[in-house]
């Protein structure tokens, strides 16, 4: 099994009409994903790609009763998005939108406790089960059903990462983006979680950069619990300039807090094998599947 | 998006707190004059969007006019080097010309989002004008934090806490609880990302005043707040940088050799790794970002191209929403253009990659392919130093 979505997750789009979300949707129904249906303010009773489009998302749960989202709307809408997916009972939503403002999130955040929902995102691939179903942006042929899971902050990396793991045997259970920006939904740790009980994961790769302090949570996670798998990590941004911001990613140094080699110190301290040659992943990765069989 | 000092206290003023009497100069003739109205000694503060200025020269007390119009000579015109601006500096062409006051108390007063508690938070250090980083380490005692939601707000009892944490007198507690209020406001309605007031001063006639201020604004929110894009200051960027910005590009001038163009932050940092990985030095991060288009993408090339520093180029893009076709005409136009007289390492993986490599190789320019990200770092890195 993977984690968070698989061939029977019932996935639907908001901003489904728009230019982004039809390219990325159409290749979503191309990889297999079951969309079931879209949602654009104004939209209501068309049909686009062959799915039904409301104008609400209350709609269009009661209705096709969704069990995922996934956003594709401009920043500004992007935290109400969220919000409207969680008041109407959606539990698992994945937004793929970029520069939604911090302040936009810390309030949406607290609509997603209120309402149980997950968030994956923002500025996000999204998610992939290989096989199974993806819910993201990511192209999916680089992919292939396995037992790695992956978790990473980044999005292209991700790719890197996936197809270097695949080119060396390893196929993936799940890949998660769990996004670049200051305040996300799920982090390291959660994941971490549902990969320790999913029997298909076999080993799991992080993939951190600089910035915030997820990477140090999940160190002191792995820490205090007999984590029952073998653990990766790579961290980017060992030569990144401090006081900078590296990308629209919440990628930036403030003071000593949040630099990659703090991370890396306290990752390998809490047994994580450090991956120090980001074009090893993949090879790395295998040896330390081989060392556990 | 980072505001200059006189910029962040004019808003402090509209909100109620006290600053010190100042005014703007741009000449020294002009920091003369201020100098003799506000009446001696005074401050001369270079205006530049970057921290660390006092270590570094940036501020400066004048006991006379003439004085201050020689020291204002001295620092107009120059590029002020901090431990926040890299090594080119920033152009001082202001200077903020202030009434120095004797300060009874110095104490830091901030405010930011803490991403990790996933709220903000309200911080007050008892010593005020250092480093709050390094003393939140060193000395956590002098230090006071408030947690709080953004749909509560700060509450008064809160306010209250941290002014009685900071020893204010009876009588500054009303003012820094209503002041602080308000600033909390103003943080909310406008976006801003940070707030701080280093340091929040008491004069000698026991008044509360803020003598050096910072704020930062989210990027992400200045299309809702089209009032705020009119402080942004041009000429407080790297000329590349800002070019690179108005093609929405994300670039970062660095100090090495090997000129970096890839899509996304984090393949781009770990390109920047992988280079220092088998010793060489990235001469810039670069993030062509995924709605580029070709123009952006040719305009990219040539910003890296710009810089005399590099001696090799790394192409490294892995096509998801970017298409490396589009990258590749891009590329090829920047190349003709400028007529191409360094080696350039390329590796190109997924969207489009066939059509990409066809065209760069169809073009008859001097690229060099790489199967891998490795063997891309590799053969950009030995580039590098054939050329020395």
């Amino acid at each position: 099994m993977s984690i968070l979505i698989d061939r029977n997750s019932r996935v639907l789009v908001q901003g489904l009409t728009g230019k982004e979300a039809t390219f990325h949707a159409q290749k979503m129904q191309e990889y297999g994903t079951r969309l079931v249906a879209g949602v654009t303010p104004g939209k209501g009773g068309l049909k686009h790609l062959g799915l039904p489009v409301f104008n609400t998302v209350e709609q269009a749960v009661r209705a096709e009763h969704p069990d995922v989202s996934i956003i594709f709307v401009p920043p500004l809408a992007g935290a109400e998005a969220i919000m409207e997916a969680a008041a109407a009972g959606i539990k698992l939503i994945v937004c793929i939108t970029e520069g939604i403002p911090v302040l936009d999130m810390l309030r949406a955040k607290s609509w997603l406790i209120r309402y149980g929902a997950s968030l994956v995102g923002p500025n996000t691939p999204g998610l992939i089960s290989p096989g199974e179903s993806k819910v993201g942006i990511m192209p999916g042929h680089i992919h292939r059903p396995g037992p790695v899971g992956i978790i990473s902050r980044s999005g292209t990396l991700t790719y890197e990462a996936v197809q270097q793991l695949t080119a060396a045997g390893l196929g993936q259970s799940t890949a998660i983006g769990i996004g670049g920006d200051p305040v996300i939904g799920l982090k390291f740790v959660d994941l971490l979680k549902m990969f320790r009980d999913d029997e298909q994961t076999e080993v799991v790769v992080m993939i951190g950069e600089i910035g915030g302090q997820a990477e140090e949570e999940a160190a002191d996670y792995l820490k205090v619990s007999t984590y029952p798998k073998p653990v990766l990590a790579y961290v980017a941004g060992l030569t990144a300039p401090p006081g900078r911001r590296l990308g629209h990613a919440g990628a930036i140094i403030e003071g000593r807090q949040g630099a990659a080699a703090e991370k890396i110190r306290r990752l390998k301290e809490a047994g994580v094998k450090i991956i120090d040659n980001p074009a090893r992943i993949g090879l790395m990765t295998a040896e330390a599947l081989a060392l556990k069989n | 998006m980072l505001i200059h000092e006189f910029q962040a206290k004019s808003f402090l003023k509209e909100l109620g707190w006290e600053i010190p009497a100042s005014g703007l100069a741009e000449t020294a003739r002009e920091a003369r004059q201020l100098a003799g109205e506000l009446s001696c000694p005074v401050v001369l503060k270079a205006q530049i969007l970057a921290g660390g200025r006092g270590k570094a020269g940036g501020i400066l007390k004048a006991s006379t006019p003439e004085e201050a119009e020689l020291l204002a000579s001295k620092l107009l015109g120059t590029r002020l080097v901090t431990a926040q601006t890299g090594s080119q500096g920033l152009p001082v062409t202001r200077l903020l010309v202030e009434k120095a006051l004797y300060l009874r108390k110095e104490y830091y007063f901030g405010l930011t989002v803490d991403r990790n508690k996933e709220s903000l938070v309200a911080i007050v250090s008892r010593q005020g004008g250092l480093n709050i980083e390094e003393l939140s380490e060193s000395e956590a005692g002098l230090i006071n934090k408030i947690f709080f939601q953004l749909d509560d707000g700060l509450k008064n009892f809160q306010a209250r806490q941290l002014a009685y944490f900071l020893e204010l007198s009876d009588n500054l507690i009303k003012d820094f609880v209503a002041r602080t209020r308000l600033l909390v406001g103003f943080f909310i309605e406008n976006d801003l990302k940070l707030l701080e007031i280093n340091p929040l001063a008491v004069t000698e006639d026991n008044r509360l005043t803020a003598v050096d201020a910072r704020m930062e604004f989210d990027d992400c929110s200045l299309a809702r707040h089209p009032e705020l894009s009119a402080l942004r200051e041009g000429g407080q960027e790297n000329e590349l940088e800002k070019e690179a910005r108005q093609y929405g590009l994300n670039y970062i001038k660095m100090n090495g050799h090997i000129g970096c163009l890839v899509n996304g932050a984090g393949l781009a940092m770990a390109t920047m790794d992988i280079i220092n990985h088998f010793g060489g030095q990235p001469a810039n991060f670069l993030d062509i970002g995924g709605g580029v288009t070709e123009e952006a993408v040719s305009r990219a090339f040539e910003i890296l191209l710009l810089d005399s520093q590099v001696r090799s180029a790394l192409i490294n893009i892995f096509g998801g929403i970017v298409r490396c076709d589009l990258v590749a005409r891009g590329v090829v136009t920047a190349a003709r253009h400028i007529s191409l007289n360094r080696p350039v390492v390329v590796r190109l993986e997924g969207t489009n990659v066939a059509e990409g490599r066809k065209i760069l190789e169809e073009s008859g320019l001097p690229f060099t392919f790489a199967q891998d990200f490795e063997q891309a770092a590799r053969l950009a890195v030995e580039l590098s130093r054939k050329l020395t």
